[in-house]
């Protein structure tokens, strides 16, 4: 089948898309988009979360024809996301109608640098949150997510919404750290 | 062919402060994970490639009567299916120190999931496929499964014919290794005892469920050599194991480091990486295999289970009189690291006290379980569960403080070891015990608010099984001692390349070693240590590779040690040969050139004065210099097979713990409130990666108190949960705070006093959990982990 969507404002075609592909194997090896990972491909670690129409899903569970016309937004289009978020409605939250007018700017840079990141990225660097970094794409777009619904979240609040992604390398206190960081960071912007 | 995409690139890292040892640089690599585009193994591509399948057991322990691959080479776009018999050379097996590992089965397979056969195929469905179809028909034979059903006097050889070097001196072949340490007189020490205790305890099968799966990318070269693509633990042991089973020499097989999604040990071993050249090389393309979720949880060896037997004796003001324990590990049906792991557990058994008279015994068996290595601390991780209940068993009979018995018996500098070898660094382990202790508590009830209890604190969480009743707090202390580098002889050296050089204006530092960086941070440890040694800002990590020698393993808690070690020597060669530089084009104009303690700082040539002599790029100018070379530590020797005796160890490091718990006993649901810990780290060369090293492994060690354990059926030898659905480890809702108070002891043999840190933390964090529990619910709880039912008494036999 042909399957057409949006990632990360970019319109985008799959053909010969195969009846069991999740939109995981789409992502990584037809877009060329390998940052959503996949640690466990059965929903249990959330290394693979992305936004689908603004709400966080684990791509391996999504099925590539169920995409058909819909947006997702991955680790990759991060930035560039928040970015026109913070600089477009004005408030919390995207709309669809929002979303449809940006468009990621793909990074080429071998080292990173000079690459502009979102807050939450820059934060987990900042508080030391990444080790192996397998984990972070997915916590990455979880948290990020969170803190648009809830820009003050307690620390509850916070492994609630982190609860379905796993970390092995941190033991989740520097995970915890960078979110607070990126919530102050936020509250101080505003 | 061209590089595939993914291919790691030097990374260039600047620093606005000094970014010099102590500081907490942030990592070089940050960036690239944050935004998804550093590659990881599961990342690599290239044009043309072919995805590579293992077909694998179905059962533990079978002879194979034939297999059928007809079918399987039939499906359009299969291009290969391979097995025992497509092998190239004589060398059919690998392994770390016993080579007892088939690449592929040869007419018997010995554990559940063993790889019998290997497909390529243009598509990854199309290989799982068809290695569906081939068709392998299993006589079944008896499991072995424990010691009794492997020492039993019929029993089956796992292996007929051994010849290792461990075969001569075990009881019986189906024992791997066995290490007795005898010292002093037990009989007569046994005899001044006031109290004795004896406990029976079990340690559940763990796994290091690393988040990236195994997977690589095997490129056949136009020389006929193959490049590899990888993510391992040490590229090196992987080459050695690999090169003879290809028939190819070892500079023909070139590896390249992948991203690496964490280790733990499980990359020890090899997995996937023998399978993908030899796909690579019978069908001239390139070959990626990843794993899924599923596979890995057979592709990697696990933490050893083992039953352990111990009793202690105290007098009556509380001091240790002796110890006597048997230690039996479930090495499974293929050596990999058991060996070492009956070392530390036999040498680390009595932990971190004094205690002169002992009777020790470990042994590895060979059974059809799963395979067991390496994991975090292995070896004294088992010991260290059982030797702090122990403790906790005496204190209580004297009527002791758990702390304060400890602290009465603990070791210091100069104490002995069970091996007769002395401690020769500082071992904090009262004060450690101290601090940690005098940590605030979390508040009682903190799950209280005003809007009544926050199920969230709240064991069961929010299943909303409880809001407060039938809740029970417990606090639990534990400490131990894990061993640092590799030990018992082995020549545990590393390789630093460093250059240095003007771009652009400016002096560079470029680090190349073959380190695998799998997330402990020793990229940015490295950046900081050319910029102390060489004073300058910008350092380029080149990617490790086999280009440059060896780095040894990402293990034992040594890399910062010994390749952190080996960077800082190289850095030191190098800065005498910009000195040399130096003198020969600028000795004239200031004789301190001649006569000064000189340094390299903030981009000059200084005297130990202060005063500046040069800038440091107009002594390069025109110049590289570069310098590789090996470092090693202090040496070390085997253990006397019969007593035990022998300087085993390099180095020592040593974390406690004190848990507070809280359990729904009428659930025996557990939430962990809060895990302490208290560390000496030596000199912490980066204080926030030191925190993400003792949090990270303090929560593994959280895991295996209460929740992960591979569970394998004693009837079959299959295991029953391979899956993040069935094989659970802490989620962020599962761990607590972890508060940390790191002790800075230099150890005066070590590069900067720095200390190994990554396991020592989990150690002492599973008994002090268990600790925890039995103190709020007053049960024995001699298996780890704990489960609902062990604490309701709903278990069923």
């Amino acid at each position: 089948m042909r399957v057409n969507f949006t990632v990360n404002g970019r319109q985008q075609e799959a053909d010969d898309v195969w009846e069991g592909e999740s939109l995981l194997y789409v992502l990584r090896e037809r877009m060329g988009l390998p940052g959503s990972k996949n640690a466990c491909e059965q929903g249990e670690c959330g290394s693979c979360t992305v936004r689908l129409d603004g709400v966080p899903v684990c791509a391996c569970l999504v099925a590539a024809g169920q995409v058909e016309g819909r947006e997702v937004v991955t680790v990759e289009g991060l930035a560039d996301f928040a970015k026109q978020r913070s600089c477009g409605t004005g408030g919390c939250g995207t709309s669809l109608q929002d979303s449809q007018h940006w468009d990621a700017k793909g990074t080429d840079s071998q080292t990173g640098e000079g690459t502009e990141l979102s807050p939450i990225q820059q934060a987990f660097i900042d508080a030391g949150a990444v080790q192996c970094g397998f984990c972070t794409p997915g916590l990455l777009v979880a948290a990020d997510e969170m803190l648009e619904r809830n820009p003050n979240p307690s620390d509850a609040d916070i492994r609630e919404a982190l609860s379905g992604n796993l970390c092995r390398c941190t033991g989740y206190e520097k995970i915890m750290d960078a979110v607070r960081l990126a919530a102050a960071r936020q509250s101080e912007a505003v | 062919m061209a590089s595939p995409s993914g291919t790691p690139t030097k990374i260039t890292q600047g620093s606005p402060t000094k970014g010099v040892i102590g500081e907490s640089t942030l990592r070089p690599d940050g960036t690239l994970k944050v935004t998804g585009e550093f590659a990881y193994s599961s990342d690599m591509w290239h044009e043309d490639m072919l995805w590579g399948q293992i077909l694998r057991s179905t059962v533990a322990h079978a002879e194979i009567v034939s297999i059928d691959t007809s079918q399987a080479l039939a499906m359009p776009g299969v291009y290969a299916v391979l097995t025992y018999d497509d092998l190239p050379t004589d060398v059919k097996n690998y392994g770390l120190e016993i080579q007892d590992t088939p690449v592929l089965a040869h007419g018997k397979v010995r554990h559940h999931g063993e790889p019998v056969a290997l497909v390529a195929a243009d598509h990854p469905e199309t290989a799982r496929r068809a290695a569906a179809k081939i068709n392998v028909d299993y006589r079944e034979l008896p499991v072995i499964t424990d010691e009794a059903s492997a020492t039993a006097p019929d029993a089956l050889l796992v292996h007929e014919n051994r010849d290792d070097h461990h075969a001569g001196h075990v009881p019986h072949p189906n024992i791997v290794h066995r290490q007795p340490i005898v010292r002093g007189d037990v009989a007569a020490a046994r005899e001044r005892a006031d109290v004795i205790v004896e406990g029976e305890y079990t340690f559940g099968m763990q796994d290091q469920a690393f988040l990236g799966p195994e997977s690589g990318l095997a490129v056949p070269e136009e020389d006929g050599g193959v490049h590899l693509y990888i993510a391992t633990q040490w590229l090196h042991s992987d080459l050695r194991q690999i090169a003879p089973v290809l028939g190819l020499p070892e500079d023909k097989v070139r590896m390249t480091l992948s991203g690496v999604g964490g280790a733990f040990g499980g990359r020890e071993d090899l997995s996937m990486q023998i399978h993908a050249c030899l796909l690579a090389l019978r069908t001239g393309k390139p070959v990626k295999i990843v794993y899924n979720r599923f596979e890995s949880f057979f592709g990697h060896v696990h933490r050893h289970p083992a039953k352990l037997h111990y009793e202690h004796g105290a007098t009556k003001d509380g001091k240790l009189t002796h110890m006597k324990c048997r230690i039996v590990l479930d090495g499974g049906a293929y050596a990999s690291a058991s060996p070492a792991v009956v070392g530390n557990a036999s040498s680390l058994s009595v932990g971190p006290y004094v205690v002169e008279d002992v009777d020790i015994e470990a042994i590895a068996l060979y059974t059809n379980n799963p395979p067991c290595g390496a994991m975090r601390g292995f070896g004294a991780v088992q010991a260290c569960f059982a030797y702090e209940a122990q403790m906790d068993k005496l204190a209580a009979k004297l009527g002791m403080d758990p702390v304060e018995f400890r602290r009465l018996n603990a070791m210091e500098q100069g104490t002995l070891l069970p091996t007769g070898q002395p401690v020769d660094s500082p071992a904090p382990v009262a004060e450690l015990l101290r601090r940690v202790k005098a940590m605030p508590m979390p508040p009682e009830r903190q799950w209280e608010s005003s809007e009544g209890a926050d199920v969230r604190q709240l064991p069961g969480g929010l299943s909303n099984t409880t809001h407060g009743e039938g809740v029970v707090r417990g606090v639990g202390y534990a400490v131990g001692i894990k061993n640092v580098g590799f030990s018992e002889g082995f020549d545990d050296y590393s390789t630093a390349k460093v250059r240095v050089e003007v771009v652009a204006g400016e002096p560079v530092a470029t680090v190349h070693t073959a380190m695998a960086e799998v997330g402990q941070g020793g990229v940015t440890v490295h950046a900081q240590i050319a910029r102390t040694e060489l004073g300058v800002t910008q350092v380029t990590i080149h990617p490790a590779d086999t280009q440059v020698g060896s780095a040894g393993s990402t293990s034992a808690s040594r890399q910062t040690y010994v390749t952190g070690g080996a960077v800082k020597n190289s850095c030191e060669l190098v800065r005498e040969k910009v000195l040399e530089i130096g003198r020969r084009k600028f000795g004239s104009y200031h004789p301190a050139w001649a006569t000064a303690e000189l340094l390299l700082e903030g981009g000059k040539v200084v005297t130990d004065g202060g005063e500046v002599l040069s800038d440091l790029a107009d002594v390069l100018e025109g110049e590289t210099v570069e310098v590789e070379a090996e470092w090693r530590h202090r040496p070390t020797e085997p253990f006397d097979l019969r007593t035990g005796q022998g300087n085993g160890h390099v180095q020592y490091s040593f974390a406690a713990h004190r848990a507070v718990v809280e359990v729904d006993t009428e659930l025996g649901l557990v939430k962990v409130i809060e895990l302490a810990c208290a560390q000496d780290v030596g000199k912490a060369l980066n204080p926030l990666s030191v925190l993400g090293q003792i949090q990270g492994g303090t929560t593994q060690g959280l895991g295996v108190a209460v929740m992960e354990e591979i569970v394998v059926d004693p009837k079959t030898a299959k295991v029953r949960n391979p899956s993040f659905t069935d094989y659970l480890i802490p989620t962020i809702l599962d761990t607590p705070t972890i508060p940390v108070d790191v002790l800075e002891l230099a150890d005066e043999h070590a590069p900067y006093g720095l200390r190994g840190i990554g396991e020592a933390p989990t150690l002492s964090s599973t008994p002090a959990v268990l600790a925890a529990i039995r103190n709020a619910t007053g049960l024995e709880l001699n298996r780890t982990p704990v489960r609902p039912e062990h604490l309701t008494g709903t278990q069923l036999s």
